[in-house]
């Protein structure tokens, strides 16, 4: 058997913070608050050493031949600029580091939204072509109505009862829709988790 | 007083019920019978599949984008699903001269994406092909991760991007990439937002609890096919529930 050791961990941490979820009395819920607290402390410290592997991935591309980006060393320098800066000015909670990198980081992030926004609209002109058929129609037509819909051009006060229901009806579809791809991906996500309870998916080698 | 209200019996119940299931439907069949459990073609992972074997023998690249954290935990239950995804892709290419190599948008994801890998080389007996920096961290923010993973889709010899986790419509940038490349792109997110703008952009993409079912397609083992049997009938449950509480709220009979 692959990893006993981490499989019986995670198989009797999993079933505790489960039981504090159902069962939230004494003991159990301790040892919930207990295990979910080293959970924040280790994604904190995952966070580091996944930074670590950025900084030597990029290492490697700015320096082996063959592999070279010209984009890795600038990615280096401003990562070490931004280190110093921050332990140079006490930290990220210091307003003045705080606004050098919003500075950076919020231009860059709404030219990013921009682009996304322009790949979206031409993405859905090319669906019709490229994936003809029904549920591309139904896609493409739903996004033209609830852009209308929500635009406000159609939120006339006709005082007709009947299109006032439509219109109620047509507001309220999409909300029906989530539901019901939610509740699949809840049931998705509830056996993804048992089958890691019952140690079948094991995404730790041990 | 009791710590149990009827809403987490029935959570509770829901559990447990699903467990029986998986555990009732992972048997084998009865000697000289055959499982009449078919999976139902899903053209999105037909093309994975082609995809895989044309990459092998190609001698290119096949990326796994894990997304980020959904801001529950961690790890999510489709980031857990994506790291199934890897190790199964990471073993039918192991044959192949350039192994695959996953980018992710967390810490946490990026050494379990990692070890997922190690893992699935150890299993093929080929554990020489494990290279950490296969599994990489490449931003922490949704637009940092997307900047940080397009370089590898455009640099690394990348013919099929398998867009697999928590990935919000930011990942839209991803699959146009990848067009842009010719390499082939099946996305599947849990997030609805991400869902909707990936069925625009990507080549193909998975709807709702498809996303769930990839591990099984790519023959992961018999229980990710007992998981799907057992969400299909909690799925036909659940409807029937809703269905008949909608016809008893229409009666006015309340229950809950």
């Amino acid at each position: 058997m692959r990893a006993p050791v981490a499989t019986a961990v995670a198989i009797v941490v999993g079933l505790i913070i489960l039981l504090g979820y159902f069962v939230p009395v004494g003991i159990v819920l301790v040892l919930r608050d207990v295990l979910l607290g080293w959970a924040i402390v280790l994604a904190g410290m995952a966070a580091l050493v996944g930074i670590i592997n950025l900084v030597k991935v990029h290492w490697r591309k700015s320096t082996v031949r063959g592999e070279r980006d010209p984009y890795s060393p600038v990615l280096l320098i401003v990562f070490l600029a931004t280190v110093g800066a921050g332990f140079a000015l006490g930290g990220p909670s210091n307003p003045t580091f705080q606004q050098v990198v919003n500075a950076v980081q919020i231009p860059v992030e709404t030219t990013l939204t921009a682009v996304l926004a322009i790949a979206l609209a031409y993405a859905a002109m090319r669906l019709l072509g490229r994936r003809m058929g029904l549920m591309a129609i139904v896609f493409v037509t739903s996004t033209v109505l609830y852009l209308l819909l929500n635009s406000g051009i159609l939120a006339v006060d006709s005082g007709a009862p009947a299109l006032k229901s439509a219109l109620g009806v047509l507001q309220r579809l999409p909300v029906a829709g989530a539901r019901g791809i939610l509740l699949g991906i809840a049931l998705g996500s509830l056996t993804t988790g048992l089958r890691v309870l019952m140690g079948v998916d094991r995404p730790f080698s041990g | 007083m009791s710590v149990i209200t009827l809403e987490t019996a029935i959570g509770l119940g829901l559990v447990v019920a699903a467990a029986i299931l998986m555990f009732l439907f992972s048997l084998p069949p009865r000697p000289g019978k055959r499982s009449n459990f078919a999976l139902r073609p899903i053209n999105g992972l037909s093309r994975l599949r082609r995809a895989l074997g044309l990459a092998v023998e190609n001698g290119t690249r096949l990326h796994v984008s894990l997304g980020k954290s959904n801001g529950v935990g961690p790890v999510s239950a489709a980031s857990l699903v994506a790291l199934s995804t890897l190790e199964r892709i990471a073993q039918i290419s192991s044959v192949s001269d350039r192994p695959p190599v996953a980018s992710s948008g967390d810490g946490a994801l990026s050494i379990l994406s990692q070890d997922t890998l190690k893992g699935a080389y150890r299993a093929v007996n080929a554990s020489e092909l494990y290279d950490p920096n296969r599994g990489r961290l490449t931003g922490v923010t949704p637009f940092s991760y997307v900047a940080g993973t397009l370089p590898i889709e455009r640099n690394e010899h990348v013919s099929a991007n398998v867009l697999v986790g928590t990935l919000g419509p930011e990942a839209a940038l991803l699959a146009e990439a990848a067009q842009r490349e010719r390499a082939f792109a099946l996305a599947a997110s849990d997030s609805l937002p991400g869902q909707a703008v990936l069925y625009a952009a990507a080549e193909e993409a998975l709807i709702g609890e498809e996303l769930y079912a990839v591990p099984a397609y790519l023959q992961a083992g018999p229980f990710h096919r007992a998981s799907l049997r057992a969400q299909d009938v909690l799925r036909w449950a659940l409807v029937g529930l809703i269905l008949a509480g909608a016809v008893l709220a229409i009666l006015g009979i309340k229950i809950l």
